[in-house]
């Protein structure tokens, strides 16, 4: 009988390059992809995509020889671009806080990669990422990474059981340390390079300068007012303004100012003391539950609302199959709208939604 | 292990046993500089004379009509800049001529020429198999064009050139005819009286020779300038220590292929007609690209409607078969060649490309495997049972 066949997402970097290595030492029949992702044309990057640049393909090519396996560029650059940055754009034009990492492990790795690595067949795809899959009787489970400081079941909350069955993450039970030291012990020449980053499209690190020059109507200077209803201001645009900001709002005050929200309909910016910053609920759409059903009555979760954030004790509530209301245990600051908010039981990612 | 299938030998070859044997003891026990003065040198300068005069022999040229080069694109490279700093400076002409299917080692100079240093290029049509004519050849010919430069055989779709026909033309307007001859060494005779051309170009990896070392042919008193300024090696014409190993390695292989050369192209031609054969035959909507019997014994190259010719290099990968294709580069950006886009394919055809390249030890089963597999990666891409 053949062998089942992986196709690993292969990105030049020490995590997917040792994901590469383990399995092919477990006897895998693997070839590495790497996806060649849009980027904006210019500037510092020379219109290189971060997580592709020229650099990273021969690094990555470089693995497959010494792994001695198939490795191809998978040309995804129109796939990107409409799924993941004009997303970007048109979420932070309507006043959210988009994340675009989610949305390309959406469609372009669990989209555009899995369905090439599919014709090409694999009957599974691999990824670096920290975080772990089980099967638990009948269902796929995501567990979060073992090395809780690198963990990313974050971004990868909008997985499906179609999703899961057909994933590994070899290196979701390993601490980066470990990683590092088995790159080494592979021999492989990747130890020293940086993590893949966010932004990755973005020509420099500054997201405002790229609403510039890509969305320009979307700034349209407005109010800044605070929760009483004084005006304080104009601000320049509210896609340049991010929950919790305090630095650069433009507003003297004799404490320092937080953005509150950003209310789209009368283009206002609302700021205020750190005291009115938190909040303890919170709602979210576009609900994906991990296990295919949702709950029916309200559960207990620990919920985490950025990539960064520490998960929080909740109570969830259903309003129906897509929806949810989130009640934390205590009021917790910097509740944006756009990001996720992904629910957790222990290390069980039950999945998540998107902030309204 | 699974079977390997290279069939990718228009881009390289591997180095036969007996060229490396030959270029061995030139690393390590003969270093000397082939400049110096002292026996180390002399016997240097001896490997490389008797490599030069040995490759005289197979071109029937002199051997102080050779320069070697570090490869086929720099002795391209050579010939265009180097003829054109001449015409300028004697006021020869200021045009040139290339056809349209030329390596980017041509194309590319011809149009630097053009941009930064005032030349004027006409870029010569191709009939739909490949071919440019002699006749349209002459049209193009102005008074004041100095060189007209024409592959041999191209590297894609194999097709062969009239060379003879065209460098007649070209010197009845006392014009110099330069050809890119990297593809065609090894598989079509060389010899320069015959063919008529004033330079050519060769590479030593496409005939079992070693990568970097490649030569360029020029007859007596056509080129006086060089690209490369530094010593004077190769009669001035190109700066640097000579790679002695590199340069008595492209002599041995060159000898031995010419020798082998009857027989291996007639086991070729007979493979890659089969191939051919099979593919029309079996594969729907594919085309032979290139000219039916102008054409390299070893080049078997097609299109086939709707399907992405890099991924069919990925699946055939997969398959253990090395392949390539005009549509197709290694960092993923799928456009059609110039070679492809010269031959006027419908965009359907000239972005699912494929080149399969025999080498003289492929055999009868590498046939088969193909014939087996390659129709059952087509349909599956085309999503048809």
């Amino acid at each position: 009988m053949k062998k089942d066949r992986i196709a690993v997402a292969m990105s030049g970097g020490v995590d997917s390059s040792v994901a590469a290595a383990l399995l092919k030492n477990q006897g895998h029949d693997i070839f590495g992809l790497m996806l060649r992702l849009w980027s904006e044309p210019g500037q510092d990057n020379k219109g290189q995509n971060r997580c592709c640049s020229p650099a990273s393909v021969s690094r990555a090519r470089q693995v497959a020889a010494i792994l001695d396996i198939p490795f191809f560029v998978i040309d995804s650059r129109k796939e990107f671009h409409q799924n993941v940055v004009q997303f970007f754009i048109d979420k932070y034009s309507a006043g959210v806080t988009p994340n675009p990492c989610l949305e390309c492990n959406r469609n372009i790795r669990w989209g555009h990669l899995m369905h090439k690595a599919l014709s090409m067949g694999a009957t599974r795809i691999a990824t670096g990422h920290y975080a772990r899959i089980i099967q638990n009787k009948d269902k796929w489970q995501l567990l979060r990474g073992c090395d809780n400081s690198k963990d990313q079941s974050y971004a990868l909350s909008m997985l499906g059981q179609s999703d899961l069955r057909r994933t590994l993450f070899p290196i979701g039970s390993y601490t980066k340390n470990k990683i590092r030291s088995l790159a080494n012990d592979f021999d492989l020449p990747v130890a020293q390079r940086q993590d893949s980053q966010d932004l990755c499209f973005l020509a420099d690190k500054d997201y405002r300068r790229f609403m510039h020059d890509y969305a320009p109507e979307s700034l349209n200077p407005g109010p800044i007012m605070n929760t009483s209803g004084e005006t304080l201001g104009q601000h320049k645009g509210l896609p340049l303004y991010t929950i919790g900001q305090r630095k650069g709002i433009g507003v003297s005050a004799p404490e320092p100012l937080y953005v509150l929200s950003k209310n789209q309909s009368n283009n206002t910016l609302i700021v205020d003391k750190i005291d009115k910053l938190g909040k303890s609920h919170l709602k979210a759409k576009k609900v994906n539950w991990i296990s295919g059903t949702s709950t029916e009555h309200k559960i207990r979760a620990k919920v985490q609302i950025r990539y960064t954030a520490k998960a929080v004790g909740a109570w969830i509530k259903p309003i129906d199959d897509n929806e949810v209301e989130v009640e934390f245990d205590h009021q917790i600051n910097d509740i944006t709208p756009g990001q996720a908010a992904v629910f957790y039981q222990d290390s069980v990612c039950l999945g998540g939604g998107i902030i309204d | 292990m699974d079977k390997q299938i290279y069939m990718d030998h228009a881009a390289t070859t591997p180095v036969d046993p007996e060229v490396l044997e030959a270029m061995l003891p030139l690393f390590t026990n003969e270093y000397g500089n082939p400049s110096s003065i002292h026996r180390w040198g002399q016997r240097a300068d001896y490997a490389i004379t008797t490599a030069r005069e040995e490759i005289a022999e197979v071109l029937r040229c002199e051997a102080d009509e050779i320069i070697f080069t570090s490869c086929g694109s720099e002795s391209d490279n050579l010939a265009l800049r180097g003829i054109a700093l001449e015409a300028r400076e004697l006021g020869k002409g200021n045009h040139l001529i290339v056809s349209a299917i030329e390596h980017p080692a041509i194309l590319r100079t011809a149009q630097q020429l053009q941009n930064h240093h005032g030349f004027d290029i006409t870029i010569l049509p191709v009939d739909q198999h490949g071919l440019t004519s002699p006749r349209d050849l002459k049209t193009v010919i102005q008074p004041d064009t100095f060189l007209v430069s024409i592959m041999y055989a191209n590297n894609e779709i194999g097709v062969v050139q009239p060379i003879s026909d065209l460098a007649a033309i070209t010197h009845e307007h006392n014009i110099l005819f330069h050809s890119d001859a990297v593809q065609a060494a090894g598989q079509l005779p060389l010899d320069v009286e015959t063919l008529g051309v004033d330079l050519m170009s060769v590479s030593a990896h496409k005939f079992y020779g070693p990568k970097g070392v490649g030569l360029l042919y020029a007859k007596r008193d056509t080129l006086t300038h060089s690209q490369q300024t530094g010593g004077s090696q190769e009669n001035g014409l190109r700066a640097g220590t000579q790679n002695v190993p590199l340069i008595v390695g492209m002599a041995t292989a060159l000898k031995i292929v010419v020798a082998r050369q009857q027989n291996d192209n007639s086991k070729m031609k007979t493979l890659r007609d089969r191939l051919i054969k099979a593919v029309l035959e079996t594969i729907s909507d594919s085309i032979l690209t290139g000219h039916r019997t102008c054409r390299l014994p070893n080049n078997a190259s097609f299109a086939f409607e709707g399907i992405d010719g890099n991924e069919l290099i990925m699946h055939l990968d997969l398959l253990n078969v090395a392949a390539s294709s005009g549509s197709a580069c290694k960092t993923g950006n799928p456009e059609p060649s110039n070679v492809l886009t010269a031959l006027a394919l419908s965009p359907k055809l000239s972005l699912g490309s494929l080149r399969l390249s025999l080498g003289r030890d492929t055999n009868d089963s590498d046939i088969e495997y193909l014939q087996q597999v390659l129709p059952k990666v087509i349909n599956n891409m085309r999503g048809t049972p």
